[in-house]
């Protein structure tokens, strides 16, 4: 069942669009719920959807030898988990787990992909805040690199 | 001004290189200071240091001052047990302006060590909570285990919104791990919010323009600049920053004026 257009419209990543595309997309997505520790994706399973966290704590884990899982980022209210669907050969390349009770919005995206290619516009009007949501990750990798907590002053 | 001499009473040790020393005056006179100011502290015929108060001023007989050791004269600090006598001169240089945010809204940012110039000011506020609105700490460290004050933290999540993250998890690490300006809170009211700002230079920076994205004036975004000071009292000019004498101007300093400061090389 598509998710009410009014529940998709508080997501950050929504706030502020058009009716049309706020439409488009909730016919797209469903409401999804995942206990402490459920893994909602694993590394090399199909990235098929987009996840959209309303209340909750995602953790994104590189699964190491032995199976130890190493947190690289964790995704809380509001945020935009897994952009691989984006990028060919769209596979998960890391796992994605609940760290607490956790709601979200489960956006199909290989219907979103299709939706965007016959309308370039909507695809338009989401890539700018895809992109914004990528550039705020990567400068967050990129400022941690420098492991500032780690410097002597 | 002269040194006083103070006995180590208590040696809290938070990790291997960081602890927090409750000091007293051999003379028992009390030490009053606003958060956010600093002291010259050392061991006799050591160098001294400046390092920022830490604890409570509603309790200016015990000296709390946290010591990361990152040198022969910090090391000797952590060093120090129950007992030792200390050298301390001060209190110097401004505090958070946290009268001026009674009414309104608080944003406490926290990095590192930086937690430990702002938990004067927590204190502070937490005494008087009803006197402000919403008050938010998002405190940031490298790992889980450099966290500070970590009770502490769980008492104060009672009384404000206490978020902590980290760069690098550790197994069973069940908090955020990301940057501190991940979790700033998305919506602020500019009008009536206060940001008190305190870590490494670049989070700092990130922090205080993050705040600034979201409308916040830089004349209401306070920082707590480190630079290397020798005297504390203005004269040697080590912490000149162009016009700003560190430890009299500041270490807290409004992000207004040091903004232009922050990204000139060689100051």
């Amino acid at each position: 069942m598509a998710v009410p257009r009014e529940l998709l419209a508080e997501h950050p990543l929504f706030v502020g669009l058009n009716d049309e595309v706020l439409s488009v997309t909730a016919d797209c997505a469903v409401d999804v719920r995942a206990g402490a520790d459920e893994i909602v994706f694993r590394t090399g399973d199909p990235a098929d959807r987009c996840y959209l966290v309303l209340r909750g704590r995602i953790a994104l884990d590189l699964v190491a030898e032995g199976g130890e899982r190493l947190v690289v980022d964790t995704v809380d209210d509001g945020g935009v988990v897994g952009l691989a669907w984006l990028v060919p050969p769209y596979r998960w390349y890391l796992d994605a787990r609940a760290v607490e009770p956790t709601s979200a919005i489960a956006v199909d995206a290989v219907r979103l992909r299709a939706l965007w290619d016959q309308h370039p516009g909507l695809g338009y009007v989401m890539l700018r805040r895809l992109v914004a949501a990528m550039y705020e990750r990567m400068q967050s990798a990129r400022v941690r690199l420098l492991d500032v907590y780690g410097r002597h002053t | 001004m002269q040194p006083r001499a103070f006995t180590v009473r208590a040696v809290r040790r938070h990790t291997a290189d960081t602890a927090t020393l409750t000091l007293e005056a051999v003379d028992r006179v009390p030490l009053p200071f606003a958060p956010g100011q600093f002291t010259m502290i050392g061991r006799p015929g050591l160098a001294e240091v400046p390092i920022s108060i830490s604890g409570d001023p509603a309790e200016p007989g015990h000296l709390e001052q946290t010591v990361r050791s990152v040198g022969d004269a910090t090391a000797a600090l952590v060093a120090a047990r129950p007992g030792d006598r200390l050298l301390v001169r001060g209190p110097y240089g401004t505090g958070w302006a946290v009268p001026d945010a009674v009414g309104g809204d608080l944003v406490i940012v926290a990095g590192g060590i930086g937690l430990a110039p702002l938990r004067p000011a927590l204190l502070q506020i937490l005494r008087r909570r009803a006197m402000y609105r919403r008050v938010v700490l998002v405190y940031g460290s490298r790992t889980p285990d450099q966290l500070l004050f970590r009770a502490q933290l769980d008492r104060w999540r009672e009384l404000v919104d206490v978020t902590v993250t980290v760069d690098a998890a550790t197994p069973g690490w069940r908090g955020s791990v990301g940057l501190v300006t991940g979790l700033l809170p998305a919506e602020l009211d500019p009008g009536r919010t206060r940001a008190l700002v305190c870590g490494p230079e670049v989070m700092m920076r990130l922090t205080a323009e993050a705040m600034m994205a979201r409308g916040l004036g830089a004349d209401r975004i306070e920082i707590s600049m480190e630079r290397d000071m020798k005297c504390g009292i203005g004269l040697c000019g080590h912490c000149q920053l162009r016009e700003l004498f560190v430890c009299m101007d500041g270490p807290v300093l409004g992000y207004d004026r040091v903004r232009p400061l922050l990204t000139v090389r060689g100051l």
